[in-house]
């Protein structure tokens, strides 16, 4: 039988307490496109717990060059988050292939270190070559995700070295950094590429390169801060021997709790939903469809002041808008 | 009255042998001896290979299966039993617990009075093919290279006719390598050794000519048997040349390139199996006909290789091939009948260019070790393999029996109560359980911890670790334990799958479209991408079948998880919940299918997927087949399925049976 759709607030509520077959079925759920399992997605977010998604948790977007070690570092801090006694979730996005829209999903090889760890839980997501490095399904997942878990950390796909769109939809966004690889400190430098909230030069068992890498990043980032004057740290790190994993933790927890200091916590999450919505209907859309809903800030203005909603029926509104009489 | 002829000496001979216990090898390799084998091969089976106890939960199934189980020197003691080891010429296939292997072998000898000086044989010791092909490591690169290191230090100096290292393209081309890749990354894993034991300040200048002239190969010889022998005297220029260039070795004597060889295995057929004596035999003339490049020593497998284990009389039949080459034919009674063909040299010029060109690319990359972190190795023959596979499934590289003249009378070979194969008695395990407990409890604990608080002291020092492993093994540490102490210090690896390969034209045929069309519709009707889990359960290797699954699906659109080798059942039951697959396909070759179905079953009951479909393949004989079905798995495959599409095709449809939708045909 093609899969019944379950009841969506039995399911939340198996969710919200880490039941891990019922976390699986809900991330299934969200990745389907049928219209009825729209409507089941949507009902389901509804009944999520809404303190946990406005303010609970901690969502965390992990990006940077391929190969530069997002997953093994992702594998590193696990361990640390796991000592700590937080539970965490993975969502792990990999390329698709563009001949066949197949895709080999390799990032969990590497974070195998908590391959029987009950209270942890990897994701792979194909992005289906939409989203910079994304893939649509990441926001709502991740809401999913925070309902039950205590970290929830998305690793984008190795991504070009100014993207790093993955900021727009986390709490706090971790850049990793290659060493001996000039171009993220070029675009840094330039302005092409937004701060990230922490940047860390992974691999400094290598020596030398890695340190230098990592002195030129702090002369550029000197004593800028992002748009909110918070001031990104650039560490370094080593997912191979275990080192400045555990620094690098708490710089991440630094971020939370600077944003939660300033009453910024649940905003940056309203916005993050903004956010998606946004660039899922330009993705949809192109500029059309912003237009026709009265251009990027009109829109933004809006969708951050409008209660809070699933992004998923959110999404729908949206879309009728766009094409009233489809 | 003729004047006897001058013939050369014939190489050594050797069996690949090893099975259940100590006890049980012990008479196998004295039988073998008594046949006329000249030397001893130990297979050891996967737990020893892999640093576990015979009791550890991942030894579970795979106990004196595929080799013998050496747990400690009282196995070590019996399985050379009325062997004079003083005597014996030993070659022993180990790797990540070479080190250990071999400081039992030492410490076994010194129990029946020989003085390491006499010792003679080989460990393979070549950890880095291991993350290439062969699966057996543990621990990361680093410290790998580190216990090759120390075990050619500690040899040059204390068995001087030991053979410390056997670099190995063997493993290579049975995961898919071309003759030129084969030369290229044998040589460059010698260069990272050579250059690792010189930067380790344990040799001197004056004992590193020594060093050069202890490292020997282990090579493959495949069917095309006239270039692979071009591609065994491109091995002995490229050596003679980089010997002498690189670590100025002066003396021509320790620039000889030395080898062993075991021929090709993965061209034998599990169709029409007899057809597989006369490929050994030619192969074995590809590193035999020319005397400049001729093999030290030569095992050969058996004609029922893709069938399953060999029984002795497989054995001995694969050991009088080798003794009617060398006894009845002329062979060895001429020089080299190559020298001054034009031919010959030219096929060999092309290789040495073409490996030159390829060592450079990995010398660019930083060397052999980086190149294999970084996937780059790996992929270059997960592309090869992938290239070979679609030329057998087309047909333009013709294997008879498999892919042409395939009509066949039905073999006498494989009739017979055992269909033709070794079965280990499945009791072996648990009474190797008992003596290993047994073991455990009279010896002197206080020695054992004593030993193993040394060797972690000697680990992290990065003192040579042999000594105190010899230590170990007088103390009665086991090999789990000699492991664990070792992976505490030295961490764990998982190298990389290779599989991130480009698509290959035939992703955009008509066939690979036609499949990809009926998944996206079965996507669309079920609401998501279809996901597939390839899974490797247990301490089995041979990763090739899943990687090569695993790039057919992606190509055919299919999203794949696939985390590589050695993984347990509740790994696997795990991330099948996790990531919302689909379907499981499980591979497993070294003969422990049914324990890990089993296992798997009951993890994915646990985990709520019961009803999850499950396909397995690998060398699974046909009763095994039978009874897995009767199980609950869906479907079964062995290396004679050859076609891949028509695989993907059934998988749909199990898929498809799975949530009740009708069965697509797919033109
Ligand atoms: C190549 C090979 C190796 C290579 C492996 C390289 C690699 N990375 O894979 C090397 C040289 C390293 C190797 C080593 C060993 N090998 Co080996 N090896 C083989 C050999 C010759 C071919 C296997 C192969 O790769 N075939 C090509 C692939 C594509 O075919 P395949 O895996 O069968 O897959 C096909 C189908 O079975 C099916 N399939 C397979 N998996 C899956 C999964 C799914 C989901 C699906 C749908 C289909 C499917 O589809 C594929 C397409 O046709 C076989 C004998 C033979 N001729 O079959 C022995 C064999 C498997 N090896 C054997 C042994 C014992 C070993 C060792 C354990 C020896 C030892 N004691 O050390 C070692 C250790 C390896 C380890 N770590 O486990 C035995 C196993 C005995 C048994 N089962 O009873 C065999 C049968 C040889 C023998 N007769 O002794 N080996
Ligand atoms: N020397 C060293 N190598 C590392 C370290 N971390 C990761 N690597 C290696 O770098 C390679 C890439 O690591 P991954 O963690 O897969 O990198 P990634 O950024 O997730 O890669 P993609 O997801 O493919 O973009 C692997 O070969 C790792 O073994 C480190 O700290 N030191
Ligand atoms: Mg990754």
């Amino acid at each position: 039988m093609i899969p019944a759709l379950p009841d969506p607030t039995t399911l939340a509520s198996a969710v919200s307490v880490r039941d891990r077959l019922a976390l699986a079925q809900a991330l299934n759920l969200l990745d389907d496109r049928r219209p009825a399992a729209r409507q089941c997605a949507a009902a389901f977010l509804d009944a999520l717990p809404v303190e946990r998604l406005d303010a609970g948790g901690h969502l965390i977007g992990i990006t940077g060059p391929p190969g530069a070690g997002k997953s093994s570092l992702t594998a590193a801090l696990i361990q640390v988050w796991r000592r700590r006694g937080l539970k965490v979730a993975i969502l792990a996005v990999d390329p698709s292939s563009p001949i066949s829209g197949g895709a080999l999903l390799g990032d969990r090889l590497r974070m195998h270190a908590s391959g029987a760890d009950r209270e942890v839980f990897i994701r792979s997501l194909a992005c289906r070559g939409e989203f910079g490095g994304l893939s649509a399904e990441v926001w709502p997942m991740s809401l999913a995700m925070l309902a039950a878990f205590d970290i929830v950390l998305v690793e984008t796909v190795g991504v070009g070295q100014k993207e790093i769109d993955v900021s727009k939809m986390t709490d706090t966004t971790c850049f990793v950094a290659q060493p001996a690889s000039g171009d993220s400190i070029q675009f840094l430098k330039a302005g092409i590429m937004e701060i990230p909230h922490v940047i860390v030069v992974n691999k400094e068992d290598i020596g030398m390169a890695a340190r230098k890498t990592l002195s030129e990043l702090k002369t550029t980032l000197g004593r800028r801060t992002d748009l909110d004057g918070w001031q990104a740290p650039a560490l370094s790190a080593s997912a191979a021997l275990g080192s400045g994993i555990d620094t690098l933790a708490d710089a991440l927890d630094s971020h939370r709790n600077w944003l939660l200091e300033r009453g910024q916590f649940t905003t940056r999450r309203q916005r993050c939903q903004a956010e998606w919505l946004v660039k899922h209907l330009r993705e949809e859309f192109g500029r059309y469809g912003i237009n026709r809903l009265g251009g990027e800030d009109a829109l933004f203005a809006e969708l951050t002041n409008a209660p809070r909603r699933s992004p998923i029926a959110a999404y729908e509104d949206l879309r009728t808008r766009v094409i009233p009489n489809p | 009255m003729t004047t006897p002829i001058k013939r050369d000496k014939p190489w050594l001979m050797r069996t690949y042998s090893g099975h259940s216990s100590a006890k049980a090898s012990n008479e196998l390799y004295r039988t073998n001896l008594s046949k006329g084998q000249t030397g001893l091969s130990v297979a050891f089976d996967l737990p020893t290979q892999t640093g576990y106890d015979s009791d550890h939960p991942l030894a579970r199934g795979e106990v004196g299966k595929v080799g013998v189980p050496i747990g400690h020197i009282g196995d070590m003691e019996t399985l050379f039993d009325q062997i004079p080891l003083g005597q014996m010429n030993t070659s022993m296939t180990i790797n990540a617990t070479a080190a250990w292997l071999l400081a039992l072998y030492v410490a076994a000898a010194e129990r029946q009075g020989a003085s390491p000086a006499q010792l003679q044989g080989t460990t393979q010791n070549d950890i880095l093919k291991e993350y290439l092909s062969r699966g057996t490591y543990i621990f990361p690169p680093q410290p790998s290279v580190r216990l090759i290191t120390d075990i050619i230090a500690y040899t040059v100096k204390s068995i001087p006719k030991w053979n410390p290292t056997n670099i190995c393209s063997y493993h290579l081309q049975e995961a898919g390598a071309t003759p030129t890749q084969e030369l290229a990354y044998a040589l460059s894993t010698a260069i990272a050794i050579l250059d690792a034991v010189r930067d380790s300040g344990q040799i001197g200048a004056e004992g590193f000519e020594q060093v050069v002239g202890r490292i020997s190969f282990f090579v493959n010889a495949g069917i095309r048997f006239i270039e692979e022998t071009c591609k065994m005297r491109a091995f002995g220029e490229m050596w003679d040349k980089l010997t002498q260039e690189r670590y100025g070795v002066q003396s021509e004597d320790m620039r000889r390139f030395r080898y062993g060889v075991q021929v090709n295995s993965l061209g034998l057929t599990e169709a029409q199996p007899e057809n597989n004596v006369q490929r050994i035999v030619l192969e074995m003339l590809g590193v035999s006909l020319s005397k400049r490049a001729r093999a030290r020593a030569i095992q050969l497998p058996a004609w029922n290789e893709a069938l399953g284990l060999p029984r002795p009389w497989d054995q001995q039949w694969a050991l009088r091939m080798q003794q009617v080459l060398t006894f009845e034919t002329d062979l060895l009674e001429y020089g080299d009948i190559f020298d001054g063909s034009p031919v010959i040299a030219a096929k060999v010029k092309a290789l040495v260019d073409g490996a030159t060109e390829e060592m450079a690319r990995v010398q660019e990359q930083g060397g052999m070790v980086q190149a294999i972190e970084s996937g780059y190795v790996k992929r270059q023959l997960v592309t090869s393999h992938t290239e070979r596979m679609r030329a057998i499934e087309h047909g333009s590289l013709k294997i008879i029996g498999l892919n042409c003249y395939t009509e066949t009378e039905q073999s006498p070979l494989t009739g017979g109560v055992d269909s033709g194969i070794m079965k280990v008695d499945p009791r072996a395990e648990r009474e190797q359980i008992e003596r290993l407990n047994a073991f455990r409890a009279q010896r002197n604990h206080a020695e054992v911890k004593a030993a193993l608080a040394n060797l972690a002291e000697t680990a992290r020092s990065g003192a040579n670790i042999m000594p105190a492993s010899i230590l170990c093994a007088h103390a009665g540490v086991t090999t789990g334990e000699w492991s664990q102490t070792l992976r505490d210090i030295f961490g764990e690896y998982r190298a990389p799958t290779g599989i991130d390969i480009p698509a290959n034209d035939d992703s955009r045929g008509a066939k690979a479209v036609s499949i990809r069309t009926a998944v996206i519709k079965t996507s669309e009707e079920l609401g998501r991408p279809l996901r597939l889990l390839i899974g490797k359960p247990g301490l089995d290797g041979h990763s090739n079948g899943a990687e090569q699954i695993a790039v057919k699906g992606r190509d055919v659109g299919f999203e794949i998880v696939y985390e590589g080798i050695r993984l347990t059942p509740e790994q696997i039951a795990k991330a099948a919940l996790e990531e919302g697959v689909h379907l499981i396909g499980l591979s497993v070759l070294s003969g422990s299918h049914v324990e890990m179905v089993e296992d798997v079953f009951n993890q994915l009951s646990q985990v709520g997927l019961k009803n999850l479909p499950v396909v397995i393949g690998g060398i699974i004989p046909e009763s095994d087949a039978k009874l897995l079905k009767e199980r609950g798995i869906s479907a079964v495959y062995t290396p004679k399925d050859i076609d891949m599409n028509g695989i993907m095709v059934d998988i749909l449809n199990l898929i498809r049976k799975a949530h009740d939708l009708q069965p697509v045909t797919v033109a």
